[in-house]
């Protein structure tokens, strides 16, 4: 760990005014994740702004019938809140497949879209890995890589991003409410993370000086028919190998709406609108999920060690929309 | 009625002292003026450093110095003083030796500094350039060259009866396969760690993570040349080993020699990455033949295991000593050879060789069964061995027939469908699976002491180790039956080089061991306290033999006349005694030398395989275990539920991945290193036969530290291929292997 500065922000435009004029600043709020990278060298800020004391931490119902979460409510309180547990139960759920109840106590919302990869290569400081260190390699596209990516990777990075949340919040469409010196503006979560491409240090279209400050979630919480579907090498405290955020709005067994995102198969929760579009107006059955399925895993293309994921994640999106729709054929 | 403490469900002694915090570990005991010791590691597998650049690091304020292999103090040079008593034959890496780099991840330099972070910190800013040579660390590509050590650590692989190649080609059923799981590390809860107090005038006292005192302490004692009075080691508590605290590592060496070169106490704590740096179990690829007759008898075994080791030493280890344990066959064959790769030695990991080399023969006797066409567990039982073929010796005891009726009935055994992919649950495949073990219950020397003080205070002592198996609790349950005092009473004390001496707290051997030591010091006391109160004439013991007494309710009592009594505190007080102090050394009888012995296990299993998606759930296990006489069923049952955990865990999760581009294990953290969760580990039943052993040592104990996990990984595996039609031969069993 490097020597570092520390400051608390009392309100949101000093955190702001500190992040965008200190060289090598970074906003702290959990620190689940960013203090072990700091312990380890792969993240060495000069300056850290402690933003959890800004009023941040609450949820509220907004005027389009949808639900605003505070970018310092934790994980924990998000997955147990009344009103996220009746109206965004995928959320719900997705937020608890995730970690342990101890780092969801610690871990905030907006931290949680925040959090780094977890390629091994991006944690030893003795490989090469573009996104530690841009220009130095990947490490593992020719090493192991049985959890990096199937789908969107570059020949610079073939990382994933291993947040379960935000998988949830890609198929309920959230918006990412973000301030900084240039003012106020919501990135829909689809445009939040980035894909690796040439640039595979940046994870994501929040600027350095722009700070998380809420996540909406619209009205439609697809709370009658969802599931969270999550593979991994144990049954918990681990990350997706595959994970499938899957919600239907039906009529009867008729399909008006699905929404389907993928986790841990890309550098970004993974979503194929046009693949969702070949539902509407479906019967929900075995027979007309699989097409979509195998419209997800169409482009994907696997490495030595992780190509099985291309049968899993197929496999895994029918599962889910089984679920979802509550059938068994 | 004499007080019964051994086989009583006794808490531990030192629980609670553990579970608030007062029970100390070797990175918590502290001295004035601490410093902290930070070890750099390499970044290479193989080759030279060429330039080490301290000077930055050494500008830090607050860093007090930096040893490299430039700067070190003299050391000895000869192999034998790096050797310790967990040695393989070879080479010991010695740290800090030269600039030559044997495998990733090498100590390079230690940072001593005022405090832990600033020693971290200026750790990371020693520079380091490498003259980098090609490293081999691909095992299957090495394996061309597997070579037959001149010296085996474990059993030479005894040599081969009967007509093996023969009777395989004639057998009516036969089965060849490969069997392999990967390397897999230790990684214990505590971290390995040493503090090393400086006394003055060159003396030193540490604490370190070990499985036994008295290896540190002759390690120090060699690499330093210290004389034995000036090293004192302490390890009151260890947070886990496993086998990784048997051999004396590295930071014991930095701790030590930044203490005496800078005459002020140090501390070196590993980081978990670090704990992927030394010894490991070895990456072992096994080839099985068997072959059986029509009827279901197993005619031929052909045995070939080949294991990872390193460049200068040759681990290995008992892997294919198991079918001359566990099975009747007159034509056998087996070979053991070593890969050497460019890592750092393999080490001894719970049940070394033994779940390994199971783990290969269950499945395959698993695999033969189903070719028989007959049940495994009846397979197996038509093929008891009742001696131990390797030796040609008969067993001191085996209840194993006894553990597969108790566990069958249990498990419903009987209900099974023998058919796989017969049981299923929505899509859920339901398999059943079997497999049997044995581990080696042996007993070595040992000495302990005993102190009764006229307040009635039993104090015991060993310079054994607790590593969390519950050996203050036996103890403790031994002496205080023994000498027929209230569990209160007794202490035990352990983990100190200036207690009587004994053998590394590994190989199940404990138990026996330091149990038999206590069983004899207290015998050696009653005799004392019998003798003192035999000086007084009118004393109504003066006639009496010691098998005439009997020790309970804290008096001395005749076994015949119980009213003729006189209380312990009595007795010392009445002879002026402050206290009454014996020594004693056990040894195991002679008549050992006639038997085999083994402890042996029965493990049924059920899991839960998804048919799409390949996860796997272990949902009931059933351990059953013939491990002699159990001393505390409580302390046991923890040991194999211990074990069984770690099966799954071996079965389904435990993968050091080595990266060939770097020659490093890459997934060194206890995020993507996998171990059971509680959400993996479901209903576990322990069952503990009776099993009467006068052989194996005066106790009757088999120890319970191995049993437990040897029989696990293999029963996952042969109820995956029940549920699924899919025999998965490589470990870990994950999800893409069986979808």
């Amino acid at each position: 760990m490097k020597p570092f500065t520390y400051t608390r922000a009392d309100d949101i435009t000093s955190a702001v005014s500190e992040v965008s004029q200190q060289e090598g600043a970074k906003v702290i709020a959990g620190g689940t994740n960013l203090l072990d990278l700091m312990k380890i060298d792969v993240m060495q800020p000069r300056h850290l702004i402690d933003i959890t004391r800004l009023a941040l931490n609450t949820i509220e119902e907004t005027a389009q019938g949808g639900l605003l979460l505070g970018a310092l409510v934790t994980n924990a309180d998000t997955a147990y809140h009344e009103q996220v547990e009746q109206r965004y139960p995928l959320l719900s759920h997705a937020i608890l497949a995730g970690a342990t109840a101890q780092l969801r106590n610690k871990a905030t919302d907006g931290g949680n879209l925040l959090q780094r990869t977890r390629c091994y290569y991006f944690y030893d400081t003795h490989t090469a890995c573009n996104k530690r260190e841009p220009g130095t390699g990947c490490s593992a596209i020719h090493g192991y890589n049985r959890i990096h990516a199937i789908l969107g990777h570059s020949e610079h990075c073939i990382a994933t991003h291993p947040s379960d949340m935000a998988v949830a919040l890609a198929a309920l469409e959230a918006r990412i409410h973000v301030t900084g010196p240039r003012g106020e503006r919501t990135i829909p979560i689809a445009d939040f993370h980035r894909l690796p491409g040439d640039t595979p240090e940046k994870d994501t279209n929040l600027a350095d000086d722009e700070i998380i400050t809420s996540i909406e979630l619209p009205s439609k919480g697809f709370a009658q028919h969802y599931t969270y579907l999550k593979n991994r090498d144990r049954a918990s405290y681990a990350f997706a190998l595959v994970s499938v955020a899957a919600g239907l709005d039906m009529e009867g067994d008729t399909i008006q709406e699905a929404r389907i995102a993928l986790g841990g198969v890309a550098h970004k929760p993974w979503r194929n609108p046009e693949a969702e579009a070949l539902l509407i107006g479906k019967r929900a059955s075995r027979e007309n999920f699989q097409p979509v399925a195998d419209a997800y895993v169409q482009k994907a293309k696997g490495f030595e060690h992780n190509s099985f994921k291309i049968e899993l994640a197929c496999r895994s999106i029918v599962r889910a929309l089984m679920q979802a729709a509550k059938i068994d054929q | 009625m004499v007080t019964k403490q051994i086989g009583k469900p006794q808490n531990r002694v030192d629980g609670r002292d553990k579970v608030t915090g007062r029970a100390r570990y070797a990175a918590e005991f502290s001295a004035t003026d601490l410093a902290y010791g930070v070890v750099v590691s390499s970044a290479i597998a193989k080759g030279k450093i060429k330039e080490m650049d301290t000077s930055e690091a050494l500008r830090v304020e607050g860093v007090l110095d930096i040893f490299t292999s430039e700067n070190r103090p003299k050391l000895a040079s000869y192999d034998s003083s790096f050797q310790d008593e967990d040695a393989p034959p070879g080479s010991p890496f010695r740290p800090l030796f030269n600039r030559d780099i044997l495998f990733n991840m090498q100590p390079i330099a230690l940072v001593v500094a005022e405090t832990y972070e600033l020693a971290r910190y200026a750790a990371s800013l020693v520079k380091v350039e490498y003259e980098t040579e090609e490293h081999v660390t691909n095992f299957e590509a090495e394996r061309t060259n597997a070579y037959e050590p001149e010296e085996y650590k474990s059993t030479p692989p005894p040599d081969p009866w009967g007509k093996p190649e023969t009777a395989l080609k004639e057998a009516e059923h036969r089965i060849s396969e490969v069997y392999s799981h990967p390397s897999q590390h230790h990684n214990p809860m505590e971290m390995h760690a040493s503090t090393a107090i400086w006394e003055g005038d060159g003396r030193i006292t540490v604490y370190d993570k070990i499985q036994g005192v008295l290896n540190s302490q002759e390690y120090i004692m060699g690499v330093f040349g210290l004389a034995k009075e000036d090293v004192r080691v302490l390890s009151p508590f260890v947070g886990g080993a496993f086998g990784s605290g048997l051999r004396p590592q590295y930071q014991l060496f930095m701790a030590v020699m930044a203490t005496l070169e800078l005459k002020r106490s140090v501390r070196v704590v590993l980081t978990r990455p670090q704990m992927f740096s030394f010894g490991h179990r070895p990456k072992t690829v096994q080839q099985l033949s068997l072959g059986a007759s029509a009827d279901g008898t197993l005619e031929a075994v052909v045995h070939h295991a080949f294991a990872e080791t390193s460049r200068f030493e040759d681990y290995s280890e008992d892997v294919i000593i198991w079918p001359g344990v566990l099975y009747k066959c007159e034509n056998v064959k087996l070979s053991h050879k070593l890969v050497g790769l460019d890592v750092y030695t393999p080490l001894d990991m719970r049940a070394p060789g033994g779940t390994t080399g199971i783990f290969a023969l269950e499945c395959a006797i698993d695999e033969l069964s189903y070719k028989v066409g007959m049940d495994p567990v009846e397979f197996r039982l038509k093929n008891y061995s009742v001696k131990d073929q390797n030796v040609n010796k008969p067993f001191s005891s085996k209840e194993l027939q006894e553990c597969y009726r108790q566990g069958a009935e249990l498990f419903g055994w009987k209900n099974r469908n023998p058919q796989p992919r017969s049981m299923r649950e929505g899509h859920n495949l339901i398999g059943w699976g079997v497999a049997n073990g044995a581990w080696e219950a042996t007993q070595k020397p040992s000495g302990a002491k005993a102190v009764l003080t006229k307040e009635g205070k039993l104090t015991v002592s060993s310079a054994t180790a607790d590593i969390g198996t519950g050996t203050y609790t036996i103890m403790s349950q031994i002496a205080a039956e023994c000498m027929g005092l209230p569990i209160e009473n007794v202490e035990f004390k352990l983990g100190d080089s200036s207690l009587p001496q004994s053998p590394l707290e590994g190989g199940s051997w404990t138990a026996s061991t330091v149990g038999s030591a206590v069983k004899l010091v207290c015998e050696k006391l009653g005799e004392k306290l019998l003798e003192l109160a035999q000086e007084s004439d009118d004393s109504p013991f003066k006639e009496v033999s010691i098998e005439e007494v009997e020790f309970t309710d804290g008096q001395m009592r005749l076994k015949e006349d119980t009213s003729v009594a006189i209380p312990l505190t009595q007795l010392l007080k009445e002879n002026q005694k402050d206290s009454v102090q014996v020594e004693a050394e056990s040894k195991p009888a002679d008549e050992q030398e006639n038997y085999s012995p083994y402890s042996h296990s029965v493990v049924f299993v059920e899991v839960n395989v998804d048919e799409d998606l390949g996860t796997i759930k272990v949902t009931r296990v059933v351990s059953a275990v013939a491990g002699g006489r159990i001393l505390n069923p409580k302390t046991a049952w923890s040991q194999i539920l211990g074990g069984v955990v770690w099966g799954i865990g071996m079965a389904l999760e435990e993968y050091s991945v080595m990266d060939h581009q770097y020659g490093r294990f890459i997934n060194h953290d206890l995020a993507e290193y996998h171990v059971p969760v509680n959400a993996d580990v479901h209903d576990v039943e322990v069952i503990f036969v009776d099993e009467e052993d006068q052989i194996v040592n005066p106790l009757g104990v088999k120890g319970l530290g191995e049993i437990g996990i040897v029989s696990v990984a293999p029963a996952i595996a042969n109820a995956v291929y029940h549920a699924t039609g899919k025999r998965v031969r490589d470990l870990p069993i994950t999800l893409d292997k069986v979808m």
